[in-house]
């Protein structure tokens, strides 16, 4: 078994492993030295708004591109040195499907596939393998270009698993699909994770962090400002409940003053106030006994949108 | 702990990798191949037929053409020259889709494949249909009777070498480029085309006048119109023939150097 420290790359415990890391482009610093650790088997998250550095990250432990500084490992090879031989063990989605759309389903598996050196026999089999796994057996046949955007990511979530990938890297997956195929997608992801991937998965979806990542860190400006599970950030970062109160336009600034001392921390949103508070009811009715008339209410469990919004000051999608 | 996985992966040797790319490119030719061939086989044969054959009917053997019937004068720099378009064609508006458009050489570049055996593998892929659409061509020609000689073969080799060195360049040209490729279209106007007319491809160097000769000796076409001559028609200066091919040789190094280069830092930032 794995120790600390000296890790065996054939069966690494920690399968990324960065330190002070820093991407610069030109004199920006994209990444600004950050320390991650993903262990085997867990899916780890970036979570943080676009421009975060989160996607230089990504590239960076896929080996296309060279970190400016610090010191990165990833299945316990140098990026540098050992890019395709790291290349040749993981998987990548990329935030925009690079299909070959010309082709069909089944020629971009297995075409694909035998850029990691495996022979046509073993491709033929995993392109069916993997149609199923995707739901798009029925149309293996068909070329990619007309195909919807869900059959499109899922087809490019199975062209990242047909060399059997020890680490998965899974760019913003379920970035504009509609509520069905994101779900499909995360019953996928969930059923990969079953079956030993690590996956590392970064997102500005909250709602997705917490449905996928056991760990993540949130990132802003290059920075890796918090890290934990989901449920350890939120309960150190912000409270069980919060009370979101909507006021007619104009009138949010006014009302302000006389609720803001009910709850021990609040956020001004352009259309709503948050009150952050472990009893919402409570709240809400100390909110009512002032006299203060919100349009709307609503008590909602604290979710990890608080925790960035906490962190940064800043909404997590604009 | 969950169970430990063992990837399926391998990293392949930089010939098979190259070759490898030559299978994704002909998983795509199979079902497009009519169109493509069309571009790169039929549109020389055209020529030749109203060049050699309805031209070539006004023109008398002579000093200019070397004692020879222009049909035999033009038929071996025609497919030289159609080599030349179609490698730089191809090399242009696909190779920048490649990075921006289809994408596809990140998704390869994401794999064990370098961006150097990606470069080698559009190179070898290129060096597979230049020499499909040579030995297409020849065929058709013998049957017009173009052909003197068996050494008239080599000419599709000549073809071969003269597309991929002006090719490469256009490669690295394409690496290079981040708009749409507006200078592509210029360089089709302004290099290809005329090109294609003054690298003594339709009539000798010595028709073009001296001040503007030394266009013509810096076109690839050119260098392998004279090889492709030579091997075709016989009688040739083996010197020449040497200095020719060197000039083709160091072209197509060059530029492949060059497109190496920027193949690298387009795709790997």
């Amino acid at each position: 078994m794995a120790r600390d420290g000296e890790d065996d790359e054939r069966e690494p415990h920690l399968m990324v492993s960065g330190k002070a890391l820093v991407k610069r482009f030109g004199g920006v610093a994209a990444v600004a030295g950050i320390d991650v650790e993903v262990r085997r088997g867990e899916s780890f998250g970036f979570l943080g708004p676009n421009g975060a550095g989160k996607s230089s990250t990504m590239r960076m432990i896929a080996c296309v591109s060279p970190r400016s500084d610090g010191e990165l490992r990833v299945l316990s090879m140098d990026p540098e040195t050992d890019g395709p031989r790291i290349r040749a063990r993981i998987g990548v989605v990329p935030q925009l499907d690079n299909l070959d759309v010309e082709l069909t389903v089944r020629q971009n598996l297995q075409v694909y596939g035998r850029y990691f050196g495996l022979s046509r026999a073993r491709v033929r089999a995993k392109a069916v393998e993997l149609m199923e796994f995707a739901e798009l057996s029925d149309r293996a046949d068909d070329q990619v270009e007309p195909l919807s955007g869900g059959m499109k990511r899922r087809l490019t979530i199975a062209r990242s698993m047909v060399n059997d990938p020890e680490l998965l890297l899974l760019d913003e997956p379920t970035t504009g699909l509609d509520p069905q195929a994101r779900h499909l997608l995360w019953g996928r992801l969930y059923q990969l994770k079953q079956q030993g991937v690590t996956q590392i998965i970064t997102t500005h979806d909250m709602h997705e962090a917490e449905q996928l990542c056991d760990r993540l860190v949130v990132m802003d400006g290059g920075q890796i400002v918090a890290e934990g599970s989901p449920s350890e950030l939120i309960r150190r970062f912000s409270t069980r409940e919060v009370l979101e109160l909507r006021f007619p336009p104009g009138e949010q600034d006014g009302q302000l003053s006389r609720v803001a001392d009910l709850a021990g921390r609040h956020e001004v949103l352009p259309d709503r106030l948050l009150l952050y508070a472990d009893d919402g009811e409570a709240t809400l009715e100390a909110v009512h006994a002032r006299g203060v008339r919100p349009v709307s209410t609503l008590i909602r469990r604290s979710t990890l949108e608080d925790v960035f919004l906490r962190l940064t000051g800043r909404s997590l999608v604009d | 702990m969950p169970p430990v996985r063992r990837s399926t992966g391998t990293v392949v040797p930089t010939w098979r990798a190259m070759w490898l790319r030559v299978e994704g490119h002909w998983a795509w030719y199979r079902r497009y191949w009519r169109s493509s061939l069309y571009s790169s086989g039929i549109e020389p044969l055209l020529f030749l037929a109203a060049m050699g054959l309805g031209f070539g009917s006004q023109v008398e053997a002579g000093a200019a053409t070397g004692g020879h019937e222009y049909l035999h004068y033009v038929a071996p720099a025609l497919l030289v020259a159609g080599a030349t378009m179609s490698g730089m064609g191809e090399s242009s508006f696909p190779v920048l889709s490649g990075f921006k458009w289809q994408k596809d050489y990140i998704a390869v570049t994401a794999t064990p494949i370098t961006p150097g055996q990606l470069l080698g593998g559009q190179l070898m892929w290129l060096a597979i249909r230049l020499t499909l659409s040579g030995v297409i061509y020849g065929l058709v020609a013998l049957t017009f009777g173009a052909w003197l000689r068996p050494g008239a073969v080599l000419v599709v080799g000549v073809g071969v070498i003269t597309g991929l060195a002006c090719a490469a360049p256009v490669m690295a040209l394409a690496a290079a480029t981040y708009d749409e490729g507006r200078r592509f279209v210029v360089m089709f106007r302004f290099v290809m085309v005329p090109m294609m007319l003054f690298s003594a491809t339709f009539f000798p160097i010595e028709q073009i006048p001296i001040e503007l000769r030394w266009l013509t000796w810096i076109s690839p076409l050119w260098h392998g119109n004279e090889i492709a001559r030579a091997v075709a028609l016989g009688g040739a200066d083996p010197l020449a023939v040497a200095g020719h091919g060197g000039f083709l040789l160091a072209l197509l190094a060059g530029g492949v150097l060059l497109a190496k280069k920027l193949f690298y830092r387009r795709l790997v930032v």
